[in-house]
């Protein structure tokens, strides 16, 4: 038996996995977001978003996707949703918000759709 | 000699320590969820454990992409929480049990895994939403901790076979270890959800079922999907049974029995589940 290495897998849709390709891609950005484990980072990058990003030398794409709030942008750059986190606590987006984003759906919309999976898993 | 009392599985997702710091316990959203737990805060303040083995995945708070072990176990007298960015209240530490965590990495090395040894580590909601689950309303958790971090963050992860094999040898070194300490088990996270891209909020209650009904008599089930396999059935970030799946391998094969078990959908992006298997 041969094993299925990650990059040989087959395409999930609307799916990215976080291998070494994006790992190496989205560095600088996701070393951003862990930096916002710190409240006094967090802070720096409130007063001056610009001069955050130069810091830790996002590449233009990951810059422009920062500065766009552009959520699957973010992702084809490299960032990873753990990391990504961080960054949207800072905007004040959970993961709801995100996933809403993601979908292009209204935050209320992904939330119903959500809801609806209950009328077929329903509780144990 | 020591003994295993059985697996405490839960979900971990964050949202649910804003609920509890929120006391919204009762509302109409979380009851169905919180609901879960009585019983299985029965089971442990009845069996009273000494140490919790916990097999979680860390989220960014103590590992980054820097250095990312496939699989790190923890090796300190005490774990503290950190703030993790977005607000979740920072938990009082956590005791941890040096002794057993160098019993078991000799048992892990001398089958022929190479672990990381922490004899520093942030541990993150992964373990302190299980312990507040488990253990509403304590000064201090009532509880020393071995906490073993599986990588399911940065591909290529760990193969499910690989983390039950990892769980058995873990569970062999529990066998063997010479105290009279009560030792429960605990796998943290799941079941299906995914937080990234187009397909965010995807949820597969049938595979979530699949996984409840075999952990406990057949845990082999589980493991024939391949990583990427079960990424499409359970989401990107359904990977974390991968932490039920080392749990459910420590409990060896002694005879189990379901004490409790919910499932509920959606607790924020995620269907969320909560099981004890008791050793009988």
């Amino acid at each position: 038996m041969s094993a299925t290495l990650t990059h040989e897998r087959q395409p999930i849709e609307g799916t990215t996995l976080f291998d070494g390709d994006m790992a190496q891609r989205g560095f600088a950005l996701n070393a951003m977001c862990y930096s916002f484990n710190d409240a006094e980072n967090r802070e720096e990058f409130r007063r001056d978003e610009d001069a955050y990003c130069r810091k830790y030398k996002l590449t233009p794409e990951q810059r422009k996707a920062v500065a766009d709030r552009d959520v699957l942008g973010l992702i084809a750059a490299g960032g990873n949703v753990y990391y990504l986190a961080k960054l949207a606590g800072i905007w004040g987006l959970n993961v709801q918000d995100l996933g809403a984003a993601q979908t292009g759906m209204s935050v209320d919309a992904f939330k119903a759709k959500l809801l609806s999976y209950n009328e077929y898993g329903g509780a144990a | 000699m020591s003994e295993v009392i059985g697996g405490y599985f839960t979900s971990h997702v964050p949202a649910i320590g804003g609920a509890i710091a929120k006391g919204l316990q009762e509302d109409p959203y979380w009851k169905p969820f919180f609901d879960g737990y009585p019983p299985i805060s029965e089971w442990l303040n009845e069996e009273k454990p000494d140490v919790a083995v916990v097999f979680y995945n860390d989220h960014g708070l103590n590992f980054f992409l820097d250095k990312m072990p496939t699989f790190a176990v923890g090796a300190a007298d005490e774990y503290q929480n950190a703030d993790e960015g977005w607000g979740l209240p920072v938990s009082k530490p956590f005791r941890g049990d040096g002794a057993l965590s160098w019993h078991i990495i000799e048992n892990l090395v001398s089958d022929e895994f190479d672990i990381t040894t922490c004899q520093k580590m942030l541990v993150d909601h992964a373990m302190t939403i299980p312990f507040q689950l488990a253990w509403p309303d304590r000064e201090a958790w009532p509880v020393k901790v071995v906490p073993i971090a599986i990588n399911t963050v940065q591909h290529p992860l760990p193969s499910a076979k690989r983390c039950l094999a990892l769980g058995r040898s873990v569970g062999r070194a529990l066998e063997s270890w010479n105290s009279n300490d009560k030792i429960v088990v605990i796998g943290t996270g799941g079941l299906s959800h995914q937080l990234d891209g187009e397909r965010a909020g995807f949820i597969n209650a049938d595979y979530d079922r699949f996984c409840l009904d075999h952990l406990m008599d057949d845990p082999e089930a589980l493991v024939g999907d391949s990583i990427a396999g079960i990424v499409e059935k359970a989401g990107t970030q359904g990977v974390e049974i991968l932490n039920w799946i080392a749990a459910r391998g420590a409990l060896g094969e002694r005879t189990l029995a379901k004490r409790a078990e919910n499932y509920h959908i959606p607790i924020s992006n995620t269907a969320a589940a909560s099981l004890v298997l008791e050793a009988v």
